[in-house]
């Protein structure tokens, strides 16, 4: 704060107001990123009687610039000074969670409630309590909304009347007649319920809980699911019977399939809040109602949490719930008519075998994995492939490899370029889980087609896939397998596999060693330098300067300094700009 | 998934018309949560009309009674014959209450209603499509529209009879009613969207106790669309109703419709998918200025605020609204708002997107426009000076250039001695402002440095602004799937006449040389 009293003078305030009042948005927008600054240059003083006054008077701006000063102003208590003077950002930050936009107002709350914290006890109920209050009970929705996230952050720290208060606030904006407000206040009510004490929690939340657990409109009602968690965790495992679960068992069977799936979603975490007796009589037959449910979205949620769901059940019954209520559901799932239901459980279907040991996976779960494999759609097929180690943990990937190599296959030609590019990423993976000889036999033949695909994304991400597998199987493995292969394609009449083996030696060469770079790749690599396409010619100039630090040196003068010399002649711009910029980072000029 | 063509095995990127012809097939949708048990057979009534008059009235309660089986639709083969008689039922139902006199007894009401609520009042399926866009993409039908149709049409004739009463009615079709036929509206079915339009119309025409309740509804409804989901199917027709419902409104304006034209209506300027409404937009908010002329400035203020920075499509729409707003102005109103209008006009001409530009300079064909800037020429010509004189010589499209030059050439037989000094100082002009922006930086620098020295108050979080772009958030961004990924391959030389070359979209592209 050094600079701030000798330099007033030279910052007048009028200046620094004029950069926040530019025409230009862009312009404003840069200087309230720099507000500190300012305010800095200002001192806290003025920053105080000045600038904020200011700021808060000329709150019509574009939501951009708004935004930015809501953000500012979260961070300004050093800047005003301290704690002491905190109470003076409170004005401006009211005035911007009253703002139409939500994004703005949001990160209004957002500071609003990290000051909270830098408030004295006393400031808080002299200062901050107010706003919330008159905030809470604006004319308009907006400052209603933005009431509903600052109760839980001053809550703890007042007085018990104010304390009163603040619970009959937010019992109103619970039943406000606007279901923006309503929606506000049910996305709190967990959080709110945390600060409160027990006796409140069981007398006031459960209440509007309930309440807005049976709202009219679809949108508060799946929030207060979302709520639901928090409360359940709050309350002794005796009340929940009474006070909690005749709500839930209602949302789970919801007319309106967003709370469902609300429900759905949320399961794993209701599951642990309600606990396990709750779960074995109430949520078990529910999981199984959605599991089944009319909607594909519910079921697709629900089918996502099958895993969790498992894994969280008691242990005494679980093996026996697993395979007299779940399975069933499951067994259905994989043959559902939509294949976003059948992804969602593909992706964690193979997580159950970890769950229901060697035995059942073989007898029960394999069949599914199986019959998933040949699904039509080529997202489920995939999901599973990505899952494939938790089954090799358990039975061994053996079991599985008749079908999963028609399956590999086929994914591997599928007309989707993206569904070619996931499995091309899964190979590392299943190249070592199926070992080289299994490799060699059937895969090798598809990595090598990769190369040749049409479109870039594929030969780009084969490149790297080769890389991979020989930091996977040794560069021994490669020089028989894969080097010459890919060598061979730079005789190819097309253009863009020639550049092919290129990309392929910028990536293996490293891997390969000196040895099989200087004597196997180096060659080819030279012989490229006269293609007739200059595109070749400037990527060999790129090759060589890639390659050059694995090449020994006394080739790196003799072979590679005439080629790359040559080509800084060329006639191409581009050949000529690559081949220097070579020659100058491998120090050969 | 064996359905997929050769050509498009080629190519791999499928091509949109392809996968719409796919979806065609099936893009019927609905959700009707079955909680009730299977639906029991029905069997078939005697005709209304054949009934004797005494029996009538029974008979029609028992026909409504029918009519309350719901049936599974997206399963086309089951329950037949009872489809059949529920869908005869209908018509005859329609025909009955919009033919006779005298059948809309009291009584009748609840069953009417129960009937209709049962079948119309459901929570809307989840979209096929959660990216669907509607200018793009077949929207999912409602697989019940057999049934659910001739309820509707009976709705709407029930509304629509002679003997209906609305003191009767309204202890049924009441505020939960209306809100439930509000929901709907997001309907992806444009054909139901349409009926809903017109019978809410007849709603709020007979019911005058619900109408400040549905305007508030409608209020929660663009609110929410605007600020929490940017998604709900039915704006342009809730729009539709409003046009005529401001139409209507007495003069002098409340406070309520002026606070739902500035916090509603023109924030809804901002929705990503305004093109799919604008012209209703537009109508609404050109109705309340032709109500009262004094709500222009706030208007055009607020559009200004809500200006496309992006989106050149919905900065054209803007402009068109800008126009259509100018053709009612009064030339008091146009003084208050022509530097901060003209300011946009000025930097809308010089956009480097030709239809944006364009679409500014046709201000200038109209006469009514022309006459309102010639009264205000001493203002307007040193704000649009700059652009059009720049424009005139930098411009990529000819067209425009074309167009500045006319627009320059009227601009100066306005008044030619300001236009002359406005040319000479155009260079001292710029100079001046290169200064400016100059000592800005300067200024800048000495603060920074100042920051630096002190840096015990590190204190600023200057980065990662995630940014209010969704408002003027456009549809610019390029599809991921035809992105060049082979930027490196930055020439393509006449070697080559690979076949594969030309369907590889992604590699056609970069031809720099």
């Amino acid at each position: 704060m050094a600079g701030a009293d000798g330099d007033d003078s030279l910052y007048p305030i009028a200046v620094l107001i004029d950069e926040l009042r530019n025409e230009d948005v862009q312009l404003r927008l840069n200087s309230i990123k720099k507000l500190s600054t300012i305010a800095l240059a200002l001192g806290v003083e003025r920053t105080r009687t000045e600038l904020l006054p200011f700021l808060t008077d000329t709150i019509y701006d574009e939501d951009e610039v708004l935004l930015a000063l809501a953000e500012q102003l979260g961070n300004f208590t050093m800047l005003v000074g301290g704690s002491e003077y905190v109470h003076c950002l409170l004005p401006p930050l009211e005035s911007l969670a009253t703002v139409e936009e939500t994004v703005v107002r949001d990160k209004a709350v957002e500071s609003l409630r990290k000051i909270s914290q830098e408030h004295s006890p006393v400031d808080l109920e002299v200062h901050f309590e107010p706003l919330v209050k008159r905030l809470a009970s604006g004319d308009w929705f907006t400052s209603r909304t933005s009431a509903c996230g600052l109760f839980s952050v001053c809550y703890p720290r007042v007085s018990s009347t104010v304390k009163a208060e603040i619970r009959q606030h937010f019992r109103t904006l619970c039943s406000d007649d606007t279901p923006m407000v309503r929606r506000a206040a049910a996305s709190k009510l967990g959080e709110f319920a945390k600060v409160l004490e027990l006796d409140y929690v069981k007398s006031d939340i459960i209440s509007l809980f309930t309440a807005l657990a049976s709202d009219e409109q679809d949108s508060v009602r799946l929030l207060a699911v979302e709520a639901c968690v928090s409360i359940a965790t709050l309350l002794p495992q005796e009340d929940l019977e009474t006070l909690v679960m005749p709500t839930l068992r209602q949302a789970a069977e919801d007319k309106s399939w967003r709370v469902r799936y609300m429900v759905a979603d949320k399961f794993s975490e209701l599951q642990k809040a309600v606990g396990p007796e709750i779960t074995k009589n109430d949520l078990v037959p529910a999981f199984q109602n959605l599991l089944k449910d009319c909607e594909a979205e519910v079921r697709a949620a629900a089918a996502n949490k099958v895993k969790e769901f498992c894994e969280n059940l008691p242990e005494d019954s679980r093996e026996q719930i697993i395979m007299t209520h779940i399975l069933p559901c499951v067994k259905e799932l994989v043959s559902d008519t939509n294949q976003h239901v059948k992804s969602a459980l593909a992706s964690v279907i193979m997580g159950l075998s970890t769950i229901l040991g060697k035995d059942n996976t073989i007898e029960h779960l394999l069949p599914l994995f199986l019959a998933q494999l040949k699904d039509e759609c080529p997202e489920v097929r995939l999901n599973i492939i990505s899952n494939l180690d938790c089954v090799n943990e358990v039975i061994g990937i053996r079991q599985l490899s008749q079908s999963l190599l028609p399956a590999i296959v086929e994914l591997a030609e599928d007309a989707k370029w993206r569904v070619r590019l996931a499995i091309i990423e899964y190979m590392p993976l299943l190249a070592g889980q199926l070992g080289v000889e299994f490799f060699d036999e059937k895969l090798n033949t598809l990595c090598m087609a990769w190369l040749i695909d049409h479109v870039y994304a594929i030969r780009e991400a084969a490149t790297c896939n080769l890389m991979k597998l020989v930091e996977k199987f040794g560069a021994e493995w490669a020089q028989n397998t894969i080097v010459p292969k890919v060598l061979g394609m730079a005789n190819d009449p097309n253009y863009l596999h020639r550049m092919t083996t290129l990309f392929c030696i910028n990536a293996l060469s490293e891997a390969c060693g000196q040895d099989i770079t200087t004597k196997q790749m180096l060659p080819v690599v030279l012989k490229m330098s006269t293609d007739q396409v200059a595109n070749v010619r400037f990527n060999v100039a790129k090759s060589l300067q890639k390659i050059g630090p694995v090449i020994d040196s006394s080739a790196l003068q003799t072979e590679v300094k005439p080629v790359l010399e040559k080509l800084a002649t060329d006639t191409d711009m581009d050949v000529k700009y690559f081949a220097q910029e070579a020659i100058s980072v491998l120090v050969l000029a | 998934m064996s359905a997929i063509s050769a050509s498009e095995k080629v190519d791999g990127f499928t091509r949109k018309s392809m996968r719409k012809a796919q979806k065609q097939r099936k893009s019927q949708g609905s959700s009707q949560y079955r909680t009730q048990s299977a639906p029991v057979e029905l069997s078939p009534l005697p005709q209304l009309k054949d009934a004797p008059s005494t029996e009538q009235q029974e008979l029609f309660t028992q026909k409504l009674q029918q009519c309350c089986m719901l049936f599974d639709f997206m399963d086309s083969v089951t329950d037949l014959k009872s489809k059949e008689i529920k869908r005869a039922t209908l018509n005859e139902l329609v025909d009955y209450v919009s033919t006779n006199r005298g059948v809309l007894v009291e009584t009748t009401y609840p069953e009417i209603t129960t009937m209709i609520c049962t079948n119309i009042f459901r929570t809307l399926p989840p979209s096929d499509n959660p990216d669907f866009d509607p200018e793009e993409d077949e929207p999912t039908l409602e697989a019940s529209w057999p049934h659910v149709q001739l309820v509707y049409e009976f709705l709407l004739r029930f509304l629509e009879n002679p003997d209906f009463q609305p003191s009767i009615a309204k202890r049924h079709i009441d505020q939960k009613f209306v809100l439930q036929l509000l929901e709907l509206f997001d309907s992806e079915d444009p054909r139901e969207r349409d009926f809903l339009k017109t019978i809410l119309h007849r709603i709020y025409g007979k019911f005058l106790g619900l109408r400040a309740f549905i305007r508030k509804q409608i209020n929660n409804i663009f609110l929410r669309f605007i600020y929490e989901t940017e998604h709900f199917n039915g704006v342009a027709e809730l729009l539709e109703i409003l046009g005529s419902i401001i139409n209507g409104f007495a003069l002098p304006l409340k406070a309520e419709h002026k606070q739902f034209l500035m916090k509603v209506l023109i924030p809804l300027h901002t929705a990503k998918a305004l093109a799919l409404f604008h012209a209703q937009l537009a109508y609404c908010v050109v109705q309340f200025l032709e109500k009262d002329p004094t709500l222009t400035e706030p208007v055009i203020r607020g559009l200004l605020k809500f200006w496309p920075k992006t989106c050149s499509q919905k900065e054209v729409m803007f402009l068109g609204e800008i126009e259509e707003i100018l053709d009612v102005i009064e030339p008091t109103q146009f003084k208050k708002i022509q530097e901060p209008l003209f300011k946009q006009i000025s930097k809308c001409v010089a956009n480097p997107h030709f239809q944006v530009a364009e679409r500014a300079l046709y201000f200038w064909n109209n006469e009514y426009i022309l006459s309102l800037i010639e009264e205000n020429i001493d203002k307007v010509l040193p704000i649009m000076f700059g652009s059009l004189y720049r424009i005139s010589k930098e411009h990529w499209n000819p067209t425009i250039v074309a167009l500045v030059y006319n627009v320059l050439k009227t601009l100066m037989e306005m008044n030619c001695t300001l236009f002359d000094e406005l040319t000479s100082s155009y260079k001292a002009d710029r100079q001046r402002e290169k200064k400016k922006e100059q000592e800005r930086d300067e200024l800048w620098k000495k603060l920074d440095e100042l920051r630096l020295s002190s840096s015990a108050l590190v204190q600023n979080n200057s980065h990662g602004l995630p940014g209010v772009q969704n408002n003027n958030n456009n549809n610019n961004s390029n599809n991921n799937d035809t992105q060049d990924k082979s930027a490196e391959a930055a020439a393509v030389t006449s070697e080559n006449k690979d076949p594969d070359d030309s369907v590889a979209a992604n590699e056609s592209s970069p031809c720099a040389k």
